[in-house]
């Protein structure tokens, strides 16, 4: 195989662990005022995720990092051709991260619910636009012969980008809120088992339109493999779920966006950045990549420590595997110190 | 203003402010770990309470780190997509490199640090945060290797076909010349500011009267202990920084001539420790100097022959051609803005100096165990020794960042050239201004939460829990959000 492939392959896999782990994350953030009622109930909620979101945005970093070694071409049209998009996701970014770990630092009601709108803002506008982003990818951007973006943000808004962005959002909130009935006890996790068959089921409906919308204008045979794959994955999530088999329905959500997000590139390959001004501009895995020189090195490290970051990824999740419920929220940290 | 001058403005604000806490981090991620070691060797709960109290400190620091070091690593993209374009070959591995084996290492073992005090054996507990600091380490090396690469471009060929530059040789680069001075430079510099912080921050406690007498000793263990880190780390950035800055003299005579605001050649040449000159830096007003230093520092021999700035802009010219980049940066071909570089590289050397000279001080005035000195004097130090090695920092990174204009890439691309084409004047404006905005609201819930439980101090001692290493307990978590 050639390593422009490989890379091509690597990255798909970057996006996908990040989509897969993130997506529970940015779920559980939008959720929080909806599954929660008092305090204690936003803590358990936050807890379940307060060890590991910060390891699993680290992959898109990775991902970002990985596009500009293997392919520069491709990191440098994207990151300026979707400005302000990506601004808005950096700030979303900014004030989430920053909310997880300040809003216990004070009592006051006030301060905990300006952080939990901060949590749920940030959740919720990257949950929309990486779906709107990966659609507009896949579907092609107008691209001119210097391998400018030469479109406006207003190109970046056309409804089956929208329609990604919803995708994404379902999906984000289906498996968030499964992560939750699989992660906690109590109240919380039956509401946030029922939330998921409430929320997964049209989820469902808007993600086989657009998988279906995919395939008919990008499609290849292996991304329609990928894209069943992932309906029938979602659709045994739910009923798993519907069962009341928490293990298996997250699963299913987790093979679902793996699946359809393994589809997206799929669909995408051999292109990159597709154009929609002339094929010809089209950014492809040949013309926008790195030396092969460089892939070589890039891809030593990836084969020699990959392996070991998942094993301890994999390791923190077994350590902090235990469900929460609200007797296993401490008291406020501040009133425990006696100030 | 245009897109260029936009796109540079972004990047010296969100990286000055990413910067101010990345040392902070580095710093006292290995202090901590070496407190909560030494609570294990030797049983003595001064140390795990001091692990407690700064390990808190340091989250609300580490936190803001971490955020603000993702806009670093996508505006390479979003505003200098043509540099992305040229040096992506070489520049972006280092970068992939850093987020696979530094950001994974940082973020997972930090989740564990924090969450697992009941649920990890104690010593794998500690070596935790030993781990996270090894992850800053192996980021400060990857990102400087990057940045080093610009400042001296090794192991590349230019691929006239491509019209970029490509890697030839991977080695090279990670052991360039300038990073070899550069890693070492910086991390004793983070050495230097983590120790001042913890020193600082304790000194404060342990003079201000609301603290218990009983906890006096323990602050004065962590005011000795970062002040010794601190100063030990001083004189290593002093002699880092000497061979950083004859190394300097070698690729980049011009910026090194521009820190001393050297116009002509001299043989010897003289450092001037302070002058006042006209405010384009081209006269000279009034001057106190150290005759023969320059020479030394430049070359390490007090006779040697300094190049001045007009010599080296005439080199420059007839090897580089016209300077395409001139209108942005002063009116002198090839020439940095001269009273900024004169400037930072003194308050780099001069504020590093004295917060080395303040941990030295720090060390006298606490050598007896029940000494508490008194005065307003002594709060001053307390609150300016956090403060002294962050500004360092950041004067020392405007030197060399903007030394090195009007290259983006020393001798290979301007700064000019490598701007995104694609980016308009507002979207930039919107940019800069956004996270602008977003940074300053945030350095004041920071700093306004550093000093909340600064002013707390330490929590009592409390046994902590047993680890639970078989089945998940139905105990309260020992720490939740």
């Amino acid at each position: 195989m050639e390593l422009t492939t490989v890379w091509f392959s690597l990255i798909a896999v970057l996006w996908i662990g990040y989509f897969v782990l993130e997506g529970f994350d940015f779920g559980v953030g939008m959720l929080l005022p909806v599954l929660s009622r008092d305090d204690t109930e936003r803590r358990v909620v936050i807890n379940t995720i307060g060890p590991v979101w910060d390891g699993n945005e680290v992959w898109v970093l990775v991902a970002g990092g990985a596009t500009f070694a293997a392919f520069p071409e491709w990191y440098a049209t994207l990151f300026s051709g979707f400005y302000l998009p990506l601004l808005l996701i950096l700030v979303a970014l900014i004030v989430r991260g920053l909310a997880f770990e300040y809003r216990a630092k004070r009592d006051e009601p006030e301060w905990k619910a300006r952080w939990d709108k901060a949590i749920f803002f940030g959740s919720l506008v990257p949950a929309v636009l990486w779906g709107v982003a990966f659609a507009n990818i896949v579907r092609g951007v107008p691209i001119d012969a210097d391998k400018e973006y030469v479109g406006s943000t207003l190109t970046l808004l056309n409804p089956y980008a929208l329609l990604g962005g919803l995708t994404t959002l379902g999906l984000f909130l289906t498996h968030g809120a499964l992560f939750l009935a699989l992660k906690t006890d109590g109240d919380i996790r039956h509401r946030a088992r029922a939330l998921a068959l409430v929320v997964g089921v049209p989820t469902a409906g808007i993600a086989v339109f657009f998988l279906t919308w995919t395939q008919l204008v990008s499609g290849a045979l292996w991304s329609s493999a990928a894209f069943l794959a992932a309906g029938l994955a979602l659709i045994g999530g739910l009923y798993a779920a519907w069962e009341a088999r928490e293990g298996w329905a997250f699963m299913g959500t987790f093979a679902a966006i793996g699946l359809a997000v393994a589809g997206l590139f799929l669909a995408l390959f051999p292109d990159v950045m597709p154009s929609t001004i002339d094929e010809a501009y089209s950014l492809t895995t040949t013309n926008a990549a790195a030396t092969d020189y460089t892939l070589t090195i890039m891809t030593w490290v990836a084969v020699l420590f990959t392996p070991i970051v998942l094993l301890y990824q994999g390791w923190t999740y077994w350590v902090f595997r235990k469900r929460i419920s609200v007797h296993h929220i401490p008291t406020p940290v501040l009133a425990q110190q006696g100030s | 203003m245009d897109v260029v001058d936009i796109a540079r403005w972004q990047f010296g604000i969100i990286t000055v402010y990413h910067f101010l806490f990345v040392p902070i981090t580095i710093g006292m991620s290995a202090i901590i770990a070496a407190f909560e070691t030494m609570w294990l060797r030797t049983g003595n709960e001064h140390y795990l309470r001091l692990t407690k109290f700064f390990g808190k400190l340091f989250l609300i620091n580490f936190a803001i780190g971490v955020v603000t070091g993702i806009v670093q690593e996508f505006q390479f993209g979003m505003n200098w997509s043509d540099y992305s374009r040229f040096v992506g070959d070489i520049f972006g591995a280092p970068l992939a490199i850093e987020g696979l084996l530094a950001f994974f290492l940082e973020s997972t073992f930090l989740g564990l640090w924090i969450f697992g005090w009941d649920k990890l054996p104690r010593a794998l507990h500690a070596a935790c945060m030993w781990i996270v600091h090894i992850g800053t380490l192996l980021s400060a090396y990857f990102i400087l290797a990057a940045n080093s690469w610009m400042q001296n471009p090794v192991g590349y060929e230019f691929n006239p076909d491509t019209g970029r530059a490509e890697l030839t040789d991977f080695w090279a680069v990670m052991f360039n010349q300038v990073q070899m001075v550069t890693f070492p430079h910086t991390v004793a510099a983070c050495y230097l500011t983590g120790g001042a912080f913890i020193a600082g921050v304790a000194f404060w406690l342990m003079v201000r009267d609301r603290t218990p007498d009983a906890d006096r000793l323990m602050y004065r263990k962590a005011v000795r202990i970062g002040s010794a880190v601190a100063l030990v780390a001083g004189l290593g950035v002093a002699v880092t920084g000497d061979l950083q800055g004859k190394v300097m003299t070698e690729v980049q005579p011009m910026k090194m001539a521009a820190a001393e605001a050297l116009y002509e050649t001299e043989a010897p040449a003289d450092f001037s420790v302070f002058t006042l000159g006209s405010l384009d830096g081209s006269e000279e007003i009034f001057s106190i100097k150290i005759p023969n230093l320059l020479s030394y520092l430049a070359e390490g021999n007090f006779d040697a022959e300094v190049q001045g700035i007009n010599q080296l802009r005439e080199e420059y010219k007839q090897t580089y051609g016209e300077d395409p980049g001139a209108k942005y940066y002063s009116p002198g071909d090839y020439t940095p803005i001269i009273p900024v570089t004169y400037w930072t590289f003194r308050l780099m050397i001069g504020l590093g100096a004295v917060a080395a000279a303040g941990a030295a001080l720090l060390l006298w005035v606490t050598r007896h165990k029940h000494l508490r000195p008194t005065g307003r004097g002594w709060v001053w130090l307390a609150v300016s020794m956090p403060l002294l090695p962050v500004a360092a920092n950041s004067f020392g990174w405007i030197f060399t960042e903007m030394g090195r204009q009007p290259w983006a890439v020393f001798g290979l691309m301007t700064t000019a050239t490598a701007v995104s084409p694609g980016v308009s004047v507002g979207e930039a404006w919107t940019s800069v201004i956004t996270l602008t905005l977003v940074y300053a609201v945030l350095m004041v819930v920071e700093v306004g939460l550093m000093l909340r439980y600064i002013r707390k101090g330490a929590d009592p001692f409390e046994e902590p829990p047993t680890p639970n290493l078989g089945e998940p307990s139905e105990e309260p978590l020992t720490f939740a959000y």
